[in-house]
């Protein structure tokens, strides 16, 4: 086996990989966001008293959690253009929603998970503070809005970094459904090439340099922003 | 939804067995089971690596966790696909390449938890186990490890259950799973493609929420088991008076 | 049997020991007394290497414990040791707490090391109690057990940190009777313990410690009635309760 670094910059394989790469990054970017405000609206919906609601918040979770991500993806662009009316059917069988369907699939896949971590954290709160934020005149959603969920982010960062993370790996899953991002590529050059060892060895390092990026991201937000101090 | 269950289920829970090889959700869990319970010892040597007051230990084993804990198992996959016939010189079948992917995939996440299991004891335990003489390894195997493993359980299941989710993505090499099964039924029925993904969601479901809700169970029960009996002061006091 | 010759000991720039000097005679109970933070704990867990030390020499039946050739664990094998927190193994009963040593350590069979055990468990009256589980024993209960855990290793001499500190008052009693019982069957002891009335009891002698220092060595009468050191006279006015007039000591002297 050898290995030969300048085979990285030959032909098309700079490029592929670049926009593999691009690829993943704004599957990942466009799925943390939509997965966090799903995630602050799952939390919010929490807070209505109403059992029909808070059962299908639940339902929303379970099923999130405990459904492979890549099954979730496959259920999306398998299953759900069967279901939507026809003029919508025939666009998406016209047009290139395999990354829409991926970063929709994603996105609610991490907003499950990271309610239950902003939850954690809320509970982590004394029930004090409620009561306080209560008792100056402010209802239930201006006092998680304003008092509650401020804190509980802060606590609850930690298990949102790792969740990140994973989100960042599962980006990776999208191949399945042939979104052209960073694996996908590493496979497509490999098809190409039959040079397996170097485009292995370039995109391992490309996601190695991402993930140890977001832990220092979350030992850095660990090291100035510690817990608070719970009075 | 449940004409498709009904149609297919055998193929969906055991593959094209016994015409082929043992295939569909059983194989899915084989592969999941022996996955963990393969890794599991180098998950303890890793582990305890990671706690070594030794450096030569204790950096290498992060280097390894690090590692298999920032790529996606797809990419390890790939590496073992590649890797193995031209370390072994013979032809893998898909299935062993999977299973070797991720016993070096579980491995990581299982140092982990080892890790927090042997720091999750008082330190109070090491001292007293070394005060009375035994060794680092006899105080290791005596007394830290026991407590650990046992604490330690409801993180193993919920390993578990990731290692279940994460084997759904090895159809890609050919191994024949559950996900394999339901991407054979969408084949033939094509205009059946919700109901056939939402039956392969609700195998996955059905397993990984009861394993769940084990996993709980088993930490409510260890943490019953860990109540201090009565008697035992948290608040040292200047003592004023002999008690002879 | 114990020798401390200018022993020193730093945690990063924080001087824990300055120069400690000082010997334990075979036969002797010593009690180590002072105010928090002032190192004797930290004195204690040097004799048996839980803490390292970084100058001086500590030397135990004549033999250096630093030497290299030096066996750690022989050396721990043959100093008793019992800690404020108890720290029995919770996965083992009563008697296998104090089998192990004997078992994994000097080679003992089990028969004999159970005979051993429940000779000992009786001994610190807990002959009811030898198949118990730690969680079903009180606090007093445990650190007999840890006592008893101590002895099978038929140690010449038996270090005490702070033991009956985490105790509920109704038990300290139990637990010093049993530590009376023991120096008066000669064992050498060392006790760092807030205990005075154990102290002037039991006590050959009083070692007072601050700030890292042995600011008084003496016999316990000596000491409570006429402390030299003035930090010494402050620690004894601040931790006895002053009855009008008589100097203070309370129930028992």
């Amino acid at each position: 086996m050898e290995f030969q670094l300048s085979f990285l910059a030959s032909g098309d394989v700079p490029s592929l990989l670049l926009s593999g790469l691009m690829t993943t990054l704004r599957l990942f970017c466009g799925a943390w966001i939509l997965g966090f405000v799903v995630a602050l609206a799952l939390v919010a919906l929490r807070t209505i008293p109403l059992a029909p609601v808070t059962m299908l918040v639940a339902a929303f979770v379970a099923y999130h959690r405990n459904v492979p991500t890549v099954v979730q993806i496959m259920v999306w662009y398998f299953g759900m253009p069967a279901v939507l009316p026809e003029p919508v059917r025939l666009w998406v069988n016209h047009s290139d929603t395999e990354f829409l369907f991926a970063l929709v699939a994603l996105g609610l896949n991490v907003s499950a998970y990271m309610s239950e971590d902003i939850r954690s954290g809320l509970r982590a709160i004394p029930h004090t503070q409620l009561e306080a934020a209560r008792s100056i005149g402010l209802g239930a959603f201006a006092a998680l809005r304003y008092v509650t969920l401020p804190q509980a982010i802060r606590i609850s960062l930690p298990p949102l970094i790792n969740r990140s993370l994973i989100l960042f790996k599962d980006t990776s899953l999208a191949m399945a459904i042939g979104v052209a991002e960073l694996t996908y590529q590493v496979k497509a050059i490999e098809n190409l090439t039959f040079r397996s060892f170097e485009v292995f060895t370039a995109s391992t390092l490309l996601y190695l340099a991402g993930s140890l990026t977001l832990m220092g991201i979350g030992a850095w937000f660990a090291s100035h922003y510690p817990p608070p101090y719970r009075g | 939804m449940l004409d498709i269950l009904h149609r297919y289920w055998t193929l969906f829970l055991v593959g094209s067995w016994p015409n082929g090889p043992l295939g569909g959700f059983a194989a899915t869990l084989i592969l999941a089971g022996s996955g963990i319970l393969s890794s599991f010892p180098l998950a303890i040597g890793l582990g305890m690596a990671r706690v070594s007051p030794l450096g030569w230990f204790r950096w290498p084993a992060t280097v390894w966790v690090y590692t298999f804990r920032g790529i996606p198992l797809i990419m390890i996959i790939f590496w073992a696909y590649f890797v193995m016939p031209v370390m072994t010189g013979y032809k893998v079948p898909p299935f062993a390449t999977a299973l070797c992917a991720i016993v070096v995939y579980e491995s990581a996440f299982l140092a982990e938890i080892v890790r927090a299991g042997l720091h999750g004891l008082p330190p109070g335990q090491i001292e007293a186990a070394r005060s009375i003489g035994l060794s680092y390894g006899q105080a290791m195997r005596h007394v830290i490890l026991p407590q650990a493993l046992v604490n330690m359980i409801p993180s193993l299941v919920n390993q578990f259950v990731s290692t279940i989710k994460a084997t759904s993505i090895v159809y890609i090499i050919g191994v024949e799973e559950v996900t394999f099964a339901a991407l054979q039924v969408n084949s033939v029925e094509m205009t059946r493609a919700l109901q056939t993904f939402l039956v392969l969601a609700g195998y996955y479901f059905v397993a990984c929420a009861s394993l769940t809700y084990v996993a709980r169970r088993i930490e409510m029960h260890i943490a019953q088991r860990r109540m201090q009996p009565a008697g035992q002061k948290t608040l040292v006091a200047g003592v004023v008076e002999s008690a002879g | 049997m114990i020798e401390f010759v200018a022993v020193e000991k730093w945690y990063g720039s924080y001087r824990a020991l300055q120069a400690v000097s000082g010997r334990v005679q075979p036969g002797e109970v010593v009690v180590v007394c002072g105010p928090s933070g002032s190192g004797k704990s930290t004195l204690i867990r040097t004799i048996n290497r839980l803490e390292p030390i970084q100058g001086g020499t500590i030397r135990v039946q004549g033999h250096d414990i630093h030497a290299p050739q030096r066996d750690i664990n022989e050396l721990r094998a043959g100093i008793g040791f019992v800690f404020q927190q108890f720290n029995l193994f919770p996965h083992l009963s009563a008697r296998e707490n104090v089998m192990l040593s004997p078992t994994k350590v000097a080679g003992m069979s089990r028969k004999d090391a159970a005979e051993l055990a429940d000779a000992l468990l009786t001994k610190v009256g807990l002959a009811h109690k030898i198949n118990a589980m730690p969680a079903n024993l009180s606090g007093g209960q445990q650190q007999r057990v840890a006592i008893a855990r101590a002895l099978a290793q038929r140690p010449p001499l038996i270090l005490f940190d702070e033991p009956t500190s985490a105790l509920d008052p109704e038990m300290v009693g139990e637990v010093l009777a049993v530590m009376k019982q023991l120096a008066s069957e000669g064992m050498t002891m060392m006790v760092v313990t807030h205990e005075m009335g154990f102290a002037r009891e039991v006590a050959d002698r009083i070692w007072f410690m601050d700030a890292g220092q042995i600011l008084e060595d003496a016999a316990p009468e000596a000491f409570f009635t006429v402390p030299r050191h003035p930090r010494a006279r402050k620690f004894l006015a601040d931790i006895l309760l002053p009855r009008s007039g008589a100097p203070p000591l309370s129930a028992g002297s």
